[in-house]
């Protein structure tokens, strides 16, 4: 490869390289910054994401692969490194504010926070199970080192811990998996495995089914479907809240995409083997998730259950397999994105004004002492629930619509009768809300309105308008999944 | 010459015992070789594999596991550091202040 062509792709990756610039940059100035003023460092971090979505932006994408077929530059990838960057300037502003509370107030957090982006971004993109490895190993490392980032608080160490356990051991399914693969096929390209795939006697090639289950175990421990998700509710209540909003859209979102393009991509031949696996797990994951939600009394836990439960109706898009349940899928991790880190950083600003705010309980009377803060609330958990008209609703429309095209019935019936269970856990959280405190130390007595920080209140009013856009006007959002989804088939 | 089956079935050897140190063991460092061992095994899978269907690639993505495992083991063992200085312990049976 000459150096021109070189150079040419490097315009390929530029939000990624910008991210990892900036990255680079903040972990140089952190050393300078004196503590208790990093303020300026989460400033660089948020100029840095959005200088990478300038640098993202182009009107028509142009379907190319880059680096000798080491990654895509296609509108998927598109798709997803806007998704991403959205998420991280939204973490940012959260975060801003909340970190001097859990004495987590490092450059460090801002510089693992955009290397994390940066592995998604591959991950998304990767056009090669070498790529696809490192990227989830580039955004996990990250992540294992941001929740144990509260080293004082046993909580946080006992998060990491099992976090970075579970994680390293569902890596190694993963690669045990691609070994068997790249066995069947004899490339590691996702490309050149279609085409080894496209003939001879597949389901009798042991080699591709042990590798194939073995991947789709690893897969499921990242994005935590059951019976793989034992360690979700423990990490995401023991890591710092901000990083648990992370967790639960961006790293699924990723994964949800190296998904999507090993199993349509390389893997397109086995269809009907996987799309059984795939309805198994969606409804084990949508019930046990829902369920275990029903009963939880502390908010982050509850939220943890309800994103197992997303997780298992994004299955359901996977399932539909056709072009239109791909799209649903896009919008659906769109809309889960902004309605989730809504929901979470309305309990990041109670938690950081109040000191208080894990319990559901800790929520009463939000809706009176600060009615913005509860209405939003509100909202986030109705479009969490699939209310009309929420983008929780659009998305759930169109995902089970799909599937009922590809006629999986009986899938959307249980997926709609989970979705019902799961409005009455959503809505426990409205109901104390908006119901009057009885003791004089409650949230009501010391919240105001007025003193939400500026950051954060700019990122809660961006969630709000995502979630009520996408919910009104789902059109251009589908728009842009349908023409993305057009690179996968 | 030795056939590809007999490193295969090393390697599955390999990963079943990383496989059931992670899931009998209590200690959190013997837990974090075990995984190291399941690593080793898909490293030898793809070298094993790469040596017969005679491409390059299984052997390159070796390397990179090795350097990906270096890597985990820094940030592993800084984390247990952290929990040994909070806990007193490392064993994980011990570790229990999140109920699940």
């Amino acid at each position: 490869m000459d150096g021109l062509q070189y150079l040419l792709d490097c315009t390929g990756i530029l939000p990624i390289l910008i991210l990892f610039a900036t990255g680079i940059l903040i972990l140089l100035l952190d050393a300078f910054a004196p503590r208790g003023r990093k303020g300026r460092l989460a400033a660089l971090a948020l100029a840095g994401v959005l200088l990478a979505m300038i640098g993202w932006w182009r009107p028509l994408p142009v379907e190319r692969e880059l680096f000798g077929g080491m990654l895509f530059a296609d509108s998927f990838g598109f798709f997803f490194d806007g998704l991403f960057l959205a998420t991280a300037a939204l973490i940012i502003l959260f975060s801003a504010g909340t970190l001097d509370r859990d004495r987590i107030d490092l450059g460090e957090y801002y510089a693992l926070l955009l290397f994390s982006v940066t592995g998604m971004m591959l991950m998304a993109r990767a056009a090669n199970l070498i790529m696809l490895f490192l990227g989830l190993e580039v955004l996990s490392i990250a992540i294992y080192i941001l929740v144990g980032m509260p080293r004082h608080e046993r909580k946080a160490n006992e998060a990491c811990l099992k976090y970075f356990l579970l994680g390293a051991f569902s890596s190694g399914f993963f690669l045990y998996g691609m070994t068997f693969i790249y066995g069947a096929s004899g490339s590691l390209s996702l490309a050149a495995m279609a085409a080894a795939f496209g003939q001879g006697d597949l389901p009798h090639n042991p080699y591709l089914l042990l590798g194939t289950a073995l991947l789709l175990v690893g897969f499921s421990f990242k994005i935590a479907l059951v019976p793989f998700h034992m360690w979700t509710p423990d990490v995401y209540e023991g890591a710092p809240t901000p990083i648990t909003a992370y967790m639960a859209v961006a790293v699924k979102a990723a994964v949800f995409a190296a998904l999507a393009r090993v199993f349509w991509m390389a893997l397109p031949s086995l269809q009907p083997q996987w799309t059984n696996l795939f309805w198994v797990l969606a409804v084990l994951t949508m019930t046990v998730g829902n369920v275990a939600a029903l009963v939880q009394t502390n908010i982050k836990r509850m939220l943890a259950y309800s994103s197992i439960a997303h997780a298992g109706y994004i299955l359901v898009a996977v399932v539909a397999g056709s072009a239109q349940g791909l799209t649903g899928m896009l919008v659906y991790l769109a809309a889960y994105t902004f309605m989730n880190v809504g929901a979470f950083g309305v309990v990041i600003l109670v938690q950081e004004r109040l000191g208080i705010g894990e319990d559901v309980d800790d929520f009463r009377g939000l809706g009176f002492a600060s009615p913005a803060l509860g209405a939003a609330m509100a909202v986030f958990l109705f479009s969490l629930a699939g209310i009309p008209p929420t983008a929780g609703f659009v998305a759930k429309f169109f995902v089970f619509l799909a599937a009922i095209e590809a006629s999986f019935t009986w899938l959307v019936i249980l997926a709609v009768v989970n979705s019902a269970v799961a409005v009455y856990y959503y809505l426990r959280v409205v109901i104390v809300m908006y119901s009057r405190a009885e003791s004089p130390t409650s949230l009501a007595d010391r919240f105001g309105l007025g003193r939400i920080p500026s950051a954060a209140l700019g990122a809660l009013i961006v969630a709000l308008w995502a979630t009520l856009q996408i919910g009104i006007l789902p059109q251009s959002l589908w728009e842009l999944a349908r023409h993305s989804v057009t690179a996968l088939l | 010459m030795v056939p590809l089956a007999y490193y295969l079935i090393v390697s599955a050897l390999l990963f079943c015992l990383g496989v059931l140190g992670v899931l009998t063991r209590r200690n959190s460092i013997v837990i974090f070789m075990s995984i190291e061992l399941m690593l080793n095994a898909a490293n030898l899978g793809f070298v094993a594999f790469s040596h017969f269907l005679g491409g390059l690639d299984g052997q390159l993505f070796v390397f990179f596991i090795m350097v990906v495992a270096a890597a985990e083991v820094t940030v592993g063992l800084a984390v247990i550091v952290a929990l040994y200085r909070n806990w007193d312990t490392i064993f994980a049976d011990r570790i229990h202040l999140l109920k699940g």
